[in-house]
């Protein structure tokens, strides 16, 4: 059996995420990856999927159309690539979940979203209800389309491999979405999904001046800063910050929740941590039922000093 | 402009949901259902680009049980103008789904289709994607923005690290995010109001699709509970213990 992993390489690097998906598809056979990406991007975005050891081959498709991972041309490109493949895969980022659904339909196949175990090569398992169930699906499809839940795979590594690359032909398709411009949220800190430590911060940060009181923690450990659903609504941080069930699912080693209460819809973000620590003046607040170490107090005198005590 | 906005009838979301013994699926005898939050906001969508004058006729679809009904009467008392409801017995997958919604865009001739990104019962977030595939439609999944523009749309996305716009020609497909609006509670009157608007049942058998499933559910069961740990007395005693025990600083 062959699988094709869909990666995420627009800006010529390879982020972890997909790395994970790789990882996830180890158990599927050979293993081929696909690098799509503007023609500034896809050499050095070839060059390093080639390193990832265990790739059988680097398929490469470049162009303009693939410069911002639009899923019309990546869903055309991944049918005329698909009688090749038993399995196609992808993380389960914005792209990969724009892109796997469409692919999906023009294949006749039934996507199977954010999939946590892989059990054999047509049996998986999967989150539903805000990661309150887990189901465990086999289909019957000929092909199959996962995006993978990152957080329930370890990368593989990054260096190592030389594998073969490949250009090539796109199919053509006329344009009917056209990418305009984007707003990237700038941050020296890690990416949420590949943080070992995230500071996560909610309602009781009470602002966004009041949420900056998580920036000096979180430099001391090199953490990603997270945040829950209100305190993005209420606009203390931009969206791209969001853990949860509508967010992003993450894994940590250590997670930190500053003023968050622990709506279910978050927990099914960030429940799979590794050690889980809660700051929280509501000795009642669910969060503590899944914490591991749980601090009652004023976070605005609690964060600070443990701040100091970590230096 | 013609809308389409398909809805799903799902467990309500403050439901903590239990599965059946016989692990076949969630206890539903008895539980509050409600609209899928995600299309809510997009029928508020919907009815926003009315009252700017970009939307003509907005008409709402559900495929589901016959009680699905009252989620489409829902709709209808938010503002829309009409409902079909596609009747079957269980909740069809996303590709069903999208195959009875593409026979429904071309009897309707709809220029935009909004969707809610996911239902929060299988968080497939799939349908979308999957109708603008069959459409050969554009799609703009995640949107956190709708404006119309000279020739089409331009909707603003969020995406991994933060967001993008994309620009559209119609028809098109777009799936709607939280932060796309705030949707509207249907005030008493307009429920009224909504009992007299047009509600046609189709059955999906007539519809010629076929709905066996393609993803066999094998088992359901509830994630190991994470046990709770300790409360701590100060923050030296949780370094202490994030140092020596926890180990991960």
């Amino acid at each position: 059996m062959t699988a094709l992993v869909l990666l995420d390489a627009e800006d010529g690097t390879i982020p972890q995420t997909s790395r994970s998906a790789i990882a996830a598809a180890a158990s599927l056979g050979d293993i081929d990856v696909l690098v799509t990406g503007g023609p500034d991007t896809i050499a050095a975005a070839a060059a390093s999927a080639a390193k990832i050891p265990g790739i059988r081959k680097v398929r490469t498709a470049s162009g303009e159309a693939f410069a911002h991972g639009l899923a019309e041309p990546l869903a055309a490109l991944l049918v005329a690539l698909a009688p090749d493949y038993d399995h196609i895969v992808a993380a389960a980022t914005a792209i990969g979940k724009s892109t796997l659904p469409r692919a999906a339909a023009l294949l006749d196949v039934q996507v199977i979203p954010d999939v946590m175990e892989i059990r054999d090569s047509q049996t998986f398992v999967r989150p539903v209800f805000a990661g309150n169930v887990l189901v465990t699906l086999r289909s019957s499809d000929a092909k199959k389309l996962l995006t993978i839940r990152t957080a329930s795979f370890d990368p593989v590594a990054a260096e190592g491999g030389a594998a073969p690359i490949e250009a090539l032909t796109p199919p053509d398709g006329q344009q009917k979405s056209r990418f305009v411009s984007a707003e990237h949220s700038s941050t020296e800190r890690p990416q949420l999904e590949a943080a070992r430590v995230i500071v996560s911060g909610g309602r009781g940060l009470q602002s966004a001046e009041g949420f900056k009181i998580l920036e000096p923690l979180a430099d001391r450990l090199g953490a990603a800063i997270g945040a829950s659903r209100v305190a993005v609504d209420s606009g203390f941080v931009p969206n791209d910050y969001q853990v949860g069930q509508t967010g992003k699912i993450v894994a940590p080693d250590l997670y930190i929740a500053c003023g968050i209460s622990g709506a279910i819809q978050h927990l099914a973000g960030m429940k799979d941590s590794k050690v889980i620590v809660a700051i929280n003046k509501d000795e009642e607040a669910p969060i503590f039922q899944v914490a591991d170490y749980g601090l009652v107090g004023d976070l605005f005198q609690i964060v600070p000093a443990l701040t100091a005590a970590l230096g | 402009m013609k809308i389409l906005v398909p809805i799903k009838r799902v467990v309500d979301y403050n439901v903590k949901v239990r599965v059946r013994r016989d692990g076949g699926g969630v206890e539903t005898a008895g539980v509050k259902m409600s609209m899928n939050p995600f299309d809510e906001i997009a029928v508020e969508e919907a009815l926003r680009l009315r009252e700017k004058g970009v939307a003509s006729e907005i008409l709402t679809v559900s495929i589901g049980v016959p009680q699905a009904a009252d989620t489409l009467r829902t709709a209808l008392a938010m503002g829309a103008d009409r409902a079909i409801l596609v009747q079957s017995e269980e909740s069809p997958e996303p590709l069903a789904v999208a195959k009875i919604l593409k026979i429904l865009v071309d009897r309707e001739k709809p220029d935009l289709v909004i969707l809610g990104k996911q239902a929060i019962d299988d968080d497939m977030n799939a349908t979308g994607q999957m109708l603008a595939g069959l459409l050969d439609w554009p799609q703009a999944t995640f949107a956190s923005r709708v404006e119309k523009t000279a020739d089409g749309l331009a909707v603003t996305r969020e995406v991994d690290g933060g967001s993008e716009t994309l620009a559209l020609a119609l028809p098109a497909i777009v799936t709607a995010d939280l932060r796309l609006n705030e949707p509207r509670y249907a005030a008493l009157p307009n429920i009224m109001k909504a009992r007299k608007k047009p509600l046609e049942t189709i059955a999906a058998t007539d519809l010629g699709i076929d709905l066996t499933r393609r993803l066999a559910i094998l088992s359901m069961a509830e994630p190991p509970a994470r046990k709770a740990g300790i409360k701590v007395g100060s923050v030296a005693e949780l370094v202490e213990k994030l140092r020596n025990e926890a180990k991960v600083i």
